[in-house]
């Protein structure tokens, strides 16, 4: 499949059999119109976000350098075989795309995000999307402009930070009644 | 227009969803100043509720004017956990997230590893994973025909559906050595072989399904309760369904037909004959309709994977990879190598290439997918699960325009969420 009139693509790749289109997240939802309109994905899958805050260095095990050099202090249960390709920025969401039609297609949107930086809402595209993007919003903390409705989902309205990123502590939640007086 | 979906339907120009907010059915603000709009709170315990599942509902009378869905408290945070696991002790982890159809998540999310590592599965593993995967449809089928009848009142359907679940977890128990929760797939294959006395007893119960689901036919379409409890309510449209993302037997009772086991066929469901049952009404009848034929094709599905894996007698059962499954226990105490292998993988996990993969099942809920993306490390970097529960719940708003209180409980019941899934 051609993409090449994707509103503000940048540019296309193909691992395991799945194609991921990277796009301009200023245009997201002028480009995913275009797919809905124009390439017949009519079914929105799924929206997720991805951290990669500290991609790459959990350190390698045994005798592989890292990008610093050999690191032989490194915890071997923690490490690559190899180190991975650097990211450009730290969040990813990807909407995952499906063609409902007689000759089915997935094709995966993906959109970098530096922390703090917003994302325009597809709801107006999915409406499926409504819940997708608060579940983002609540575990990852990236905002939607646009949302009609975005508040927190599965989580408490007053919790504070949002816990898939990778600098919030796993155990970090409080625990009620520890302080023993 | 594509031969899937039913020439009527417009896509996009959904309706009955009420807009901006599709999930959010909102009071009409010129009815909302009268007195007689009461907001009552459904859950999130309550006895006719699917699990932990809060409801704010404005009435009107009896009339359901305003309604919101809240979930998440069943949030047990299982993607952040994963991350801290390895690969293989991960699997442990999906059974637990959708809990009534356990075998369909463990699947998908080992199909994930397997995609990444690129490594081939043998034959008798598909075909087993297949067989296990249509008896786990028809246990979750049966969960919810139970909890379901059980809610518009008609208990006896809930103890007949029961009987034959028990039959099924059995089956699981003989095989896995659990009931729920099996954990017995790995990346590569199965965990164990199966054992002889399983076939005589997944065919009595092939034998016996078709017969059990006629006899659930028979008590409920003879109800005259059940009728019109459930015809005509909780109407969603073919573009609505597509709209908001349904799938599964919501999708294929409003007139969608799309199964993923047909139309993107994957373990051996293209090598096996069965039907999509396609309902058109978009009603609750309609989904209870198509729950009831695909237990009947899942049983054919099964006494057919049962015929091709009588016929694989002492074939492996797993991949012979040694950097990724587990070498045979016998070899242990003979072989240093196994040893060192045994040791590496148990201790450190293996390690799963770089990449992200998208990979998605026809569940007995609809398309449950994971999304995993691998560092190349022994560890899941992020692992997300397209949960078909959170989806369907979704639809609430928009199945219950002009809606009843009575049937509110008919509608959430027919959307098949469960909240382990919704919530993860």
């Amino acid at each position: 499949m051609d993409y090449e009139g994707v509103p503000g693509l940048v540019e296309t790749r193909e691992a395991f059999g799945e194609t991921t289109l990277v796009v301009d997240p200023a245009r997201i939802v002028e480009a995913c119109t275009h797919l809905r309109d124009a390439e017949g994905f009519n079914f929105c899958s799924d929206v997720s976000a991805v951290d990669y805050l500290g991609w790459g260095e959990r350190g390698v095990a045994g005798y592989i350098g890292t990008r610093g050099g050999r690191d032989l202090h490194a915890p071997g249960s923690q490490g690559h075989a190899r180190v991975p390709e650097p990211k450009p920025k730290r969040f990813a969401v990807n909407y995952h795309l499906l063609a409902v039609a007689d000759e089915p297609r997935r094709v995966r949107v993906q959109a970098w995000l530096d922390d703090g930086d917003e994302l325009a809402s597809v709801v107006s595209v999915w409406p499926t999307a409504d819940w997708h993007e608060r579940e983002i919003w609540d575990l990852m903390g990236i905002g939607f402009t646009g949302h009609p409705n975005l508040r927190r989902l599965l989580l408490d309205d007053d919790w504070e930070g949002h816990p898939l990123r990778k600098d919030y502590p796993v155990g970090g939640e409080p625990v009620r009644f520890s302080e023993a007086e | 227009m594509s031969s899937v979906i039913p020439a009527r339907a417009a896509i996009y120009e959904g309706t009955r969803i009420p807009s901006p907010i599709p999930t959010v059915l909102a009071v009409d603000p010129a009815q909302h100043d009268l007195e007689d709009i009461l907001t009552i709170n459904f859950g999130p315990n309550h006895p006719s509720m699917h699990g932990v599942l809060r409801l704010i509902v404005d009435l009107d009378g009896e009339r359901i004017a305003g309604l919101e869905a809240v979930i998440g408290y069943l949030h047990t945070g299982f993607e952040k956990t994963m991350e801290q696991k390895t690969w293989w002790k991960g699997i442990t982890y999906p059974t637990r997230v959708d809990y009534v159809a356990f075998q369909a998540n463990e699947l998908v999310f080992v199909l994930a590893i397997e995609q990444l590592l690129g490594i081939e599965v043998p034959r008798k593993a598909t075909w087993m994973r297949q067989c296990l995967s249509e008896l786990t449809r028809i246990h979750s089928h049966l969960v919810w025909l139970g909890t379901s009848a059980l809610e518009l009142g008609a208990i006896s359907v809930f103890w007949y559906a029961f009987r034959e679940r028990d039959v099924i977890l059995d089956l699981f128990e003989m095989v896995t050595g659990v009931r729920m929760h099996t954990r017995y797939f790995q990346a590569g294959g199965l965990a164990e072989d199966i054992p002889p006395g399983f076939y005589p007893k997944a065919r009595a119960f092939c034998e016996r399904m078709p017969k059990a689901v006629d006899e659930y036919e028979q008590l409920l379409d003879s109800q005259q309760i059940w009728l019109q409890r459930t015809k005509r309510v909780g109407l969603l449209s073919a573009a609505d369904a597509l709209a908001l993302g349904q799938s599964g037997p919501v999708l294929r009772a409003s007139g969608v037909n799309w199964d993923l086991r047909k139309s993107m066929p994957y373990l051996a469901y293209d090598e096996v004959e069965f039907n999509v049952p396609v309902y058109y009404n978009g009603d609750v009848y309609d989904r209870y309709k198509v729950h009831m034929d695909e237990m009947r094709e899942s049983t054919r599905i099964v006494a057919q994977c049962l015929e091709r894996l009588e016929g694989m007698e002492g074939e492996p059962w797993i991949a012979d990879d040694r950097k990724v499954v587990l070498p045979p226990r016998e070899e242990l105490h003979t072989s240093m190598e196994s040893l060192i292998h045994h040791f590496k993988i148990v201790t450190e996990g293996y390690r799963v290439p770089e990449g992200e993969v998208y990979v998605a099942i026809e569940s007995p809920r609809g398309e449950s997918a994971v999304y995993v993306c691998s560092d190349g490390g022994p560890k899941p970097w992020r692992v997300k699960f397209r949960a078909p529960s959170l989806v369907a719940l979704e639809a609430t708003a928009t199945c219950m325009t002009d809606a009843y209180i009575a049937d509110f409980i008919a509608v959430v019941g027919s959307l098949d969420s469960v909240m382990g899934d919704t919530d993860r």
